[in-house]
């Protein structure tokens, strides 16, 4: 039998490894704006689940509308890497240096 | 075991294997055709949760048009992948310790004999056989929600001037025509009448 901790269980799998994907892939902006689709992801398979088990479609026309948002997000974010990749020749986040102070960009902190 | 349970079990698996592997493989490309198939997983599940709409919705717009771009992306940069994978083992006891505490704080949130059993959220009963889940979410869509969606179809329209804007450019050495400059021109611009006296034929 399924029940709706089925789904809600799949939803926070998918929600942790999305976090642990931001935090391992912490330099490729790329992989990092994929890590942030699957999060919304989860959190669409949660709205359902519910919509589903309390018999009401407001849930999903909530999906619908991040869905919207998150189309309208991909596309601005990856003009903005687009954009950034024309002017620097990187997607490196470490390189991405440019509004803070003058400290040199080689400085690695001690292991 | 019913077959519900069994598409359920397979789909997940192939969603949270799919995920792992968007996290986990080194070229960007890969990923992106990995978070395709947990999308397409994901679109399975949401058709076992009778959501058909927005399960074609998802397959639709996020593998036809949001993943497309992803890959254009990926593609048209030609970006040198061996910086960006430098601190991937030194992060992974981190990113695995915090990944595993908030897991477990939800399992434990959600499998304890707390609000979200199957007490409180019986299983409901399959939709009837002329049941239109797309009817039903356009007819709450175009009443309760059309403020919203009008707001959703601006936030598009603002979404796509943005990105055109920021990433059109003009290249200076190419030649193109000003059209308005063409309309403008006066008799002035084109014709010099030059004043000199006549010679004398020899």
């Amino acid at each position: 039998m399924l029940t709706l901790t089925h789904f809600l269980s799949l939803g926070a799998i998918l929600l942790c490894l999305s976090v642990a994907g931001i935090f391992l892939n912490r330099k490729n902006i790329i992989i990092l704006l994929m890590s942030i689709e699957l999060m919304l992801l989860a959190v669409n398979m949660n709205f359902v689940a519910f919509s589903r088990y309390l018999g009401n479609l407001d849930g999903q026309v909530f999906v619908f509308f991040i869905l919207t948002v998150a189309a309208a997000e991909a596309a601005i974010g990856l003009a903005i890497l687009v954009v950034l990749f024309r002017n620097r020749q990187t997607i490196n986040v470490a390189e991405i240096n440019q509004l803070g102070d003058e400290r040199p960009a080689a400085s690695e902190e001690p292991q | 075991m019913t077959v519900i349970e069994i598409l359920f079990y397979l789909f997940s698996a192939v969603l949270v294997a799919a995920a792992g592997m968007v996290i986990t493989v080194r070229n960007p490309v890969y990923a992106a055709l990995f978070l395709v198939l947990t999308f397409f997983s994901a679109a399975a599940l949401w058709m076992l949760l009778e959501a058909e709409f927005l399960a074609i919705v998802l397959v639709l717009v996020y593998v036809g048009a949001v993943m497309v771009l992803f890959l254009f992306v990926v593609m048209m940069l030609d970006v040198n992948l061996t910086p960006l994978k430098e601190g991937f083992t030194r992060y992974l006891p981190v990113g695995l310790l915090v990944a595993l505490a908030m897991l477990a704080e939800l399992m434990i949130a959600l499998w304890s004999r707390g609000k979200l059993g199957v007490d409180a959220f019986p299983v409901p009963a399959p939709n009837p056989q002329d049941y239109n889940n797309t009817k039903a979410v356009g007819e709450w869509l175009f009443s309760k929600y059309l403020w919203p969606f009008e707001i959703a179809g601006i936030v598009l329209l603002v979404a796509i001037i943005a990105a055109i804007s920021l990433t059109l450019r003009k290249r200076s050495e190419t030649k193109y025509q000003n059209p308005a400059r063409q309309v403008r021109v006066q008799r002035k611009d084109r014709i010099r009448l030059v004043d000199m006296a006549a010679e004398d034929e020899q």
